[in-house]
């Protein structure tokens, strides 16, 4: 079982990215679950969502504390949270900014991952909405989801010309997520 | 048979109420269950629900119009949480009295004060004395299937009570996964029309909700409690006429009131409801493994309570821990004092310890599970004898008793 | 204004969960931000839209017809400077 944690700020959509996360998981035969940690969802917030995804039936429903990966929207959060918690040196920290990853600092037995995910966003959707972006550099970095699947989700959730950019967006950060 | 799709789970429960196609619909809105009415309100501007959808002013006009409704011989559902529950309690008292079936969709949530939009069972087990079948859901898939068993047991003619379908508040309602969705055509094909015992028809009145004088009103309490007690073999039926339609089983060697996990002459059991049953099952899959003797008992429908059993569940077992979301304030947990009395009068006589856990969503961690299982092999191997005090009885282990101003020093 | 105590910090638990109010003052929202308001002063007109647009009450009269943000509550929604009927202020990426 492969378990995931975001963290971001409300309206940046965590939730979402969870769910195709585990949408694409689907698609592809798995079994998955996506939910959030339930807190007060006011824009801007930090909030957290959890994913997991197996092969077989999924029952338990604590909250995520040992991640094998962990993504994280927005830098500014890293100062306030601790993003790395449970993570091990086996797990993954994927980070939306534009430093590099010894840039960031983080202290962490992990692989840590940067994608400035915003940037991409901004080119392809136009906006800072970058949840698409991240699923994309999420699929490279763990290859749990191919990008196939992801395009497929993407556009059943957002169909026609938004779709379309976000699944352009999803591509690009599948291709350019670096590593330390 | 439905295909399996992602679904979230007030969405999900909204599917299942709409293949159902209820007559009529009140709805009003409460978290954590606002997305179950909310996506139905969205199906019935498509046209997909053909019935009515009745927006209310209040939780206590939501079940009051289910019940004019269930009166009037219509299939009636309403979707509450919490204060809304407490606020339906009056009208859902009143349905059991008169031997309404109407249908609540529950999306349990504490109850305040403090304000808490997070879930347990307060809600739901503060309603236990009301005459209300009350089925609990472990995940998403069982909260969709109860809604459609409920409606059977339910508006059976010699059963015709409420029913409350449960799902946990946020953690069931707010998560996506994996769900089979049952169609129209699958509800026509197991659920028979309505045949109300009496209907409101000014071609032919009859008096409901009649005022009934002492020499009267015991027969009547007496006729409810005998169609509860009845209601389990109906429930019996139903779950194995469900296994047998929809290929999927819930606890059908214990006429789907309870399910037993784990070894059969297992020792130490964990008995729980809900949401925490998946938990604890993936816990005491580790035990399985390593031949250690621990069964879970799942509890699926509360009331009526599941005496015979919970006594079949439990002979063998040497010490049994009640993980429980809820607590009668004066006395106990709900369920391990049920538990307890229904063990009274026999030879079945475990050490019993409760927990009151998980209140207002506090995330239960594997961990705490772990505990409560080592508390209770310890105990298994090293029964106390004679008098348990009643605060080693029960335990709340969550609490954080740095942080309380009043701390009882007894 | 010295700075408001956290209820959080060291919450116990009264009789009826009764807490001391203002924690909006707390929680300094502007650690949110990824653009900041910045009011050319020189081009402000003291006209005090930004003030009744601030749905944080974080662009305030400092003095009459003077206008200034007050960062530590300030979110960056960009509402001032939509509002503004001078185009005197304009939202700058913060710095990380």
């Amino acid at each position: 079982m492969q378990q995931i944690r975001i963290h971001g700020r409300g309206g940046q959509g965590s939730v979402t990215l969870g769910h195709l996360i585990a949408e694409a998981a689907f698609a592809e035969g798995q079994w998955s679950q996506a939910f959030p940690q339930f807190g007060v969802e006011r824009r801007g917030a930090p909030v957290e969502a959890f994913a997991r995804v197996d092969d077989e039936k999924i029952t338990d429903r604590s909250h995520v504390y040992e991640p094998d990966y962990v993504i994280v929207q927005d830098p500014s959060l890293i100062e306030f949270v601790d993003v790395c918690k449970g993570l091990d040196g086996e797990g993954t920290i994927i980070v939306n900014t534009s430093s590099s990853p010894e840039e960031l600092g983080l202290e962490t037995e992990a692989t840590v991952l940067t994608v400035d995910a915003t940037e991409i966003a901004m080119e392809h959707i136009e906006r800072p909405i970058m949840n698409t972006a991240l699923l994309g550099a999420f699929a490279s970095a763990s290859g749990i989801i191919e990008l196939d699947s992801i395009e497929s989700v993407i556009m059943d959730t957002f169909p026609g010309e938004i779709g379309e950019r976000n699944v352009a967006a999803s591509s690009d950060a599948f291709q350019v997520v670096t590593g330390a | 048979m439905a295909e399996m799709q992602m679904l979230k789970g007030d969405k999900a429960v909204a599917h299942g109420v709409v293949s159902i196609q209820p007559d009529v619909v009140s709805a009003y809105p409460i978290t954590p269950q606002t997305g179950i009415v909310e996506r139905v309100s969205q199906f019935k501007a498509d046209g997909e629900l053909d019935g009515e959808f009745l927006r209310v002013d209040s939780e206590f006009n939501a079940c009051s119009t289910a019940l004019g409704a269930a009166a009037a011989g219509a299939r009636a559902f309403s979707a509450t949480s919490s204060q809304g529950l407490k606020l339906m309690s009056e009208p859902l008292f009143t349905a059991s009295g008169m031997r309404l079936p109407l249908v609540m969709a529950v999306a349990n949530r504490s109850l305040s004060a403090p304000l808490s939009i997070w879930g347990d069972h307060t809600d739901t087990f503060a309603e236990r004395d009301g005459g209300m079948i009350q089925i609990y859901g472990e995940d998403v898939q069982e909260a969709v299937d109860n809604l459609l068993m409920a409606y059977k047991v339910a508006e059976d003619p010699d059963i015709s009570l409420p029913a409350l379908s449960t799902m946990d508040g946020f953690i069931l309602t707010h998560v996506k996964e994996p769900v089979e969705i049952y169609s129209e055509a699958d509800v026509a094909a197991f659920l028979p029309d309505r045949e109300p015992n009496f209907t409101l028809d000014p071609s032919d009145p009859k008096t409901m909700g009649a005022y009934a004088r002492p020499e009267h009103w015991t027969e009547t309490r007496y006729a409810v409690q005998e169609a509860m007690l009845r209601s389990k073999d109906k429930i019996d039926a139903v779950v194995h006429e469900f296994a047998e339609q929809f290929g999927r089983e819930y606890g059908l060697d214990y006429r789907g009131l309870i399910d037993v996990y784990g070894p059969e002459d297992a020792d130490v059991a964990i008995i729980t409801l809900g949401s925490l049953v998946g938990t604890v099952k993936d816990v005491l899959d580790e035990y399985e493994e390593r031949g250690e003797s621990v069964k879970l008992v799942k509890i699926r429908v509360y009331r009526p309570f599941p005496i015979d059993e919970l006594r079949a569940a439990l002979r063998g077992v040497d010490a049994a821990a009640v993980l429980e979301k809820d607590v009668s304030l004066g006395y106990q947990g709900g369920l391990v004092t049920d538990l307890k009395a229904a063990l009274y009068n026999t030879d079945v006589r475990p050490d019993i310890r409760s927990f009151i856990v998980g209140l207002a969503g506090r995330d239960i961690q594997r961990r705490e599970i772990r505990e409560v299982v080592a508390e209770m092999q310890r105990l298994a191997a090293d029964p106390v004898s004679g008098t348990v005090a009643f605060e080693d009885e029960e335990s709340w282990p969550q609490v954080r008793e740095d942080i309380l101003e009043e701390v009882d020093q007894s | 204004m010295s700075d408001p105590v956290d209820p959080y910090e060291e919450l116990t638990i009264t009789k009826g969960a009764v807490v001391e109010p203002g924690t909006s003052l707390v929680n300094k929202t502007g650690s949110w931000r990824e653009f900041k308001p910045v009011i050319d002063q020189d081009a402000c007109t003291g006209c005090g839209l930004c003030e009744t647009f601030c749905p944080d009450m974080a662009a305030k009269a400092i003095e009459e017809r003077t206008y200034a943000i007050d960062y530590d509550y300030c979110k960056g929604c960009g509402i001032c400077a939509e509002e503004c009927p001078v185009d005197a202020i304009e939202m700058i990426a913060e710095v990380n």
